[in-house]
């Protein structure tokens, strides 16, 4: 029996990947699991997994080359078995199939995986295959493995967000019984306490009648996040005195400029927890943890990395781990669960000589601050004019949850926090 | 001295099963029995009584025959033959018993067995050593006999225990029964159909004290209709013989009364039969009287192993098979087994029976269970009422969030076997959902579970 080898779905936003390298050669023995490839797709390069076993017979998508999502890239078969006319099709391509495999995508659960899934085409094959096995009761091993769950423990399971596929079963014959659920979900707390901060750390609103109102006039007036805009300027010649200094004291992390204004958001947006905030339909929701987002330009777009739980890091944990999630993103390397999920956004334009700029909020977060570069300027201080390094940010919110004077307000905050900057390290 | 891998001691349900599924496994077996082949459950106890329950439910239809239009004069029926085929029954099982040993290659030692140490047993018939045997594991399947009260001397005449009560010559005028356990309702139904005058004295505050209150409840009404008198939160101090009655001084909260009755049945419970087995001598841990095993059934001997009724709750003969089946396969395949005591079902064959798995009700509250109840009376079922048993109804609890079956109880007149779809949902860890959407054959009194599910999803169709 041939399996085809589709082009998988990588991420929620994939829609056509490009092999970089195929880590199998042509006859080469496969195992379900193994490598395959390594897939360049619009957020990272990814690993490709087999998800059957047998001889790859056949690479249709050389090296170098994209295909859209479920086209037909390679063959996995018996040593001597007739392939050719799976190979034809994957040259012919009827376009009623393209249409068929547009459906799907609609469907495609939100979360990203890293896993590739079968498409509706897979799916029918493979009753088309079980039917036949069927037929000549071959026994033969199964090409994907069924999962033997119980009814109760599948409920727990899916409550809890659990990958079943990740479960090991101690029921009869390796079948997952509730039991092996609740394990689980106790040893993932264990390990992983963030997981279930995810989904608790945040409390909701109701919309009040006059938000309701807001919500609904401006966006009518301005598309379905109606933006607004406040420009602040900043004195950042302390920020950069206490830069240098840190670089003195910590040659090994250096912290950058964003990274102060990473902190130092983080430092207001505790103060004015409406802008770490996220719009729905019929209510508020207010974050109970700050994880910020960090543009990061791409050769070929922008990816924003996200740092998780800005407030309860130092300065030299922020610089150290942007650093790294930076070069992962410049590599693109990086997880999906390293660029999503942000509650806030900064997108720092300070290196391409920006006066100032405002940035497009990336929903369903709440705002963005754009920051320009720290441009020297005559500054009257004191009734003097002095030269002094200045920087101006704008903030963008969603006028649906936050209105302008906390905006102000929020940049007064950060003003203090960069201008003083010492409370960064406190 | 014979060596055998296995010595299994006692040939009950626990001991009989466990030594054909020993000799699946490939060990070579010996079981050591001192009366007849099945234990208390073939000879003594639910096979005979169930015998006797038929009787009396032909009986009880008879005396129904009008509702159906069937009359007859002079209505006569004979105890002593009931009795008879009762033990026809229970001799013919034991006699397959036997034949299913011989199938299995299982060697049988007829005699009293006791332990001369862990892995050495000395059979002895009429006081005289027949046989010494070795292996390197033993189970202990010895069972248990009736119990008897402080206070109350059991004669076998006037003072009697379920063993005498299922071969009386004739149905006594009247009984008083100690115990309102399934023992003692049943013999309550038995002698009720046959005429007796019958009296139950409960200690605690329910009949059938371990199922759903809701249900015995019911059971209690329907009981009481029949004429059965039940004194629950009552205890028994002494007896005294007046002439051809006996005289029995009951006292609860309210009332020290006296009853008289012809004879009186003790069924309060039973004792595990643990004594001249040498289990003294090897320092066999027990518990209140029951021996000590860990959860594969081994005591605190290496390789001396107990199942069944000496070790304790439940005392049920599907238990005692299930234990040594599960201690036979740690023996042979070190897998290790652990019963879910949850999916045990209990059955009562009185009439309406009574039937359950899992948690009561109070059981599910008292363990902090958010529950949903789902009930269904046969009452409201199409072939309850052409069958003319519309007593009793299901009921299933369920655990709210996920709709885990937590328990189900049953009251009613096939109450036993329909429990058993509820076993296998339980066993699958079905959720309260696929047993309502399991589709149920109309007409048939199962219905009734689809429905109480349903009920307990609030989409209850037929009421």
């Amino acid at each position: 029996m041939a399996f085809k080898v589709l082009m998988p779905r990588l991420s929620d936003t994939m829609e056509e990947g490009k092999i970089i390298k195929w880590e199998k050669k042509e006859g080469d023995r496969v195992e379900k699991g193994d490598v395959l490839a390594e897939v360049e797709t619009d957020k990272a390069n990814l690993e490709m997994e087999a998800y059957s076993s047998g001889i790859l017979r056949k690479i249709i998508l050389k090296e170098g080359v994209s295909a859209p999502v479920g086209d037909l890239i390679a063959i996995i078969g018996e040593k001597d078995e007739d392939i050719s006319d799976i190979v034809k099709e994957g040259k012919e391509k009827p376009a009623k199939e393209e249409e068929k495999k547009e459906e799907p995508k609609e469907k495609e659960p939100e979360k990203a995986e890293a896993a590739p899934k079968p498409t509706e085409e897979e799916k029918k094959e493979e009753k088309e295959e079980m039917k036949e096995k069927e037929k000549k009761e071959e026994p033969k091993k199964e090409e994907r493995k069924r999962i033997f769950i119980s009814p109760l423990a599948k409920k727990i399971a899916e409550e809890g967000g659990l990958d079943i596929s990740t479960i090991e079963g101690s029921g009869p014959e390796g079948r997952i019984i509730k039991k092996d659920v609740l394990s689980t979900i106790s040893k993932a707390k264990e390990i992983k306490p963030e997981i279930k901060e995810k989904i608790e750390e945040y409390r909701e609103e109701p919309l009040s009648t006059i938000r309701k109102t807001i919500a609904k006039r401006l966006t009518l007036s301005k598309g379905p996040v109606p933006h607004f805009y406040v420009t602040a300027e900043i004195d950042m010649e302390r920020a950069i005195y206490f830069r240098n200094s840190l670089k003195t004291l910590k040659k090994e992390i250096p912290v950058s400029f964003n990274d102060i204004l990473i902190k130092a958001s983080a430092i207001a947006l505790e103060k004015f927890p409406q802008i770490n905030a996220s719009y729905r339909t019929d209510k508020i929701i207010y974050y109970n943890v700050i994880h910020i987002g960090i543009a990061v330009a791409l050769e070929d777009g922008l990816i924003t990395p996200v740092i998780r739980n800005v407030e309860k890091k130092t300065l030299f944990e922020v610089a150290k781990e942007s650093k790294e999630l930076i070069e992962k993103a410049k590599e693109k390397k990086l997880k999906p669960e390293e660029y999503t999920g942000a509650t806030f956004t900064i997108s720092n334009m300070g290196m391409y000589d920006v006066e100032n700029f405002s940035a497009i909020i990336n929903p369903p977060e709440g705002a963005i601050l754009a920051v320009g570069s720290i441009i020297k300027r005559p500054v009257v201080i004191e009734d003097k004019i002095e030269i002094r390094n200045r920087m101006k940010v704008t903030i963008s919110c969603d006028h649906r949850i936050v209105d302008g004077v906390v905006a102000a307000q929020f940049l007064q905050e950060l003003k203090i926090d960069l201008e003083k900057p010492i409370g960064i390290v406190l | 001295m014979e060596k055998f891998d296995l010595i299994i001691i006692g040939s009950g349900p626990g001991g009989y099963v466990a030594a054909i599924r020993a000799s699946q496994l490939g060990l070579k077996t010996a079981v050591v029995e001192e009366d007849k082949l099945g234990g208390v459950c073939l000879n003594w106890g639910c096979i005979p009584t169930k015998a006797l329950i038929k009787n009396a439910e032909v009986l009880d239809l008879f005396k129904k025959g009008k509702q159906f239009g069937i009359s007859y004069d002079n209505l006569s029926f004979d105890f002593g033959s009931a009795v008879k085929r009762s033990r026809k029954v229970a001799l013919k099982l034991s006699k397959g018993v036997e034949y299913l040993f011989k199938k299995n290659k299982i060697t049988l030692f007829p005699g009293h067995a006791t332990l001369n140490s862990s892995n050495r047993v000395k059979v002895e018939k009429d006081g005289k050593l027949v046989n010494e045997l070795e292996a390197k594991n033993i189970i202990l399947a010895t069972g248990s006999r009736p119990k008897s009260v402080p206070g109350i001397k059991i004669d076998g005449e006037k003072v009697i225990t379920s063993t005498e009560a299922m071969v009386l010559e004739e149905v006594p005028k009247s009984l008083i029964i100690v115990g309102a356990g399934a023992i003692g309702i049943e013999f309550a139904y038995i002698y009720n159909s046959y005429g007796s005058e019958v009296t139950v004295i409960e200690m605690l505050e329910n009949i059938l004290p371990i199922e759903d209150k809701e249900i015995t409840e019911q059971l209690r009404s329907s009981f009481i209709k029949r004429g059965v008198k039940i004194y629950t939160g009552s205890k028994v101090a002494e007896t005294r013989i007046e002439g051809k009655n006996i005289k029995l001084k009951m006292s609860s909260k309210k009332e020290v009364k006296d009853i008289v009755g012809e004879k009186i049945l003790v069924a309060i419970g039973r004792d595990p039969n643990i004594e001249n087995l040498g289990l003294e001598d090897l320092k066999v841990d027990t518990d209140n009287g029951f021996i000590k095993v860990n959860k594969n059934y081994e005591t605190n001997i290496k390789g001396l192993f107990a199942i069944g009724d000496v070790i304790g709750a439940p005392l049920l003969a599907h238990a005692a098979s299930e234990e040594g089946i599960a201690a036979v396969e740690y023996i042979a395949k070190g897998k290790e087994a652990g019963l879910d005591l949850n999916n045990m079902p209990s059955c009562t064959y009185c009439q309406p029976q009574v039937a359950s798995i899992g948690l009561t009700e109070d059981k599910a509250r008292e363990k902090g269970f958010d529950i949903d109840i789902g009930r269904f009376p046969f009452r409201a079922n199409g072939k309850a009422q052409a069958l003319e048993e519309m007593e009793g109804m299901v009921k299933i609890i369920v655990e709210k969030k996920y709709g885990e079956i937590l328990g189900a109880h049953i009251l009613g007149s096939e109450a036993t076997e329909m429990i058993a779809e509820i076993g296998v949902a339980k066993r699958l860890e079905s959720t309260v959902e696929e047993l309502a959407t399991t589709v149920h054959a109309h007409p048939t009194l199962s219905e009734v579970v689809g429905e109480a599910s349903l009920d307990a999803l609030g989409r209850v169709i037929h009421i």
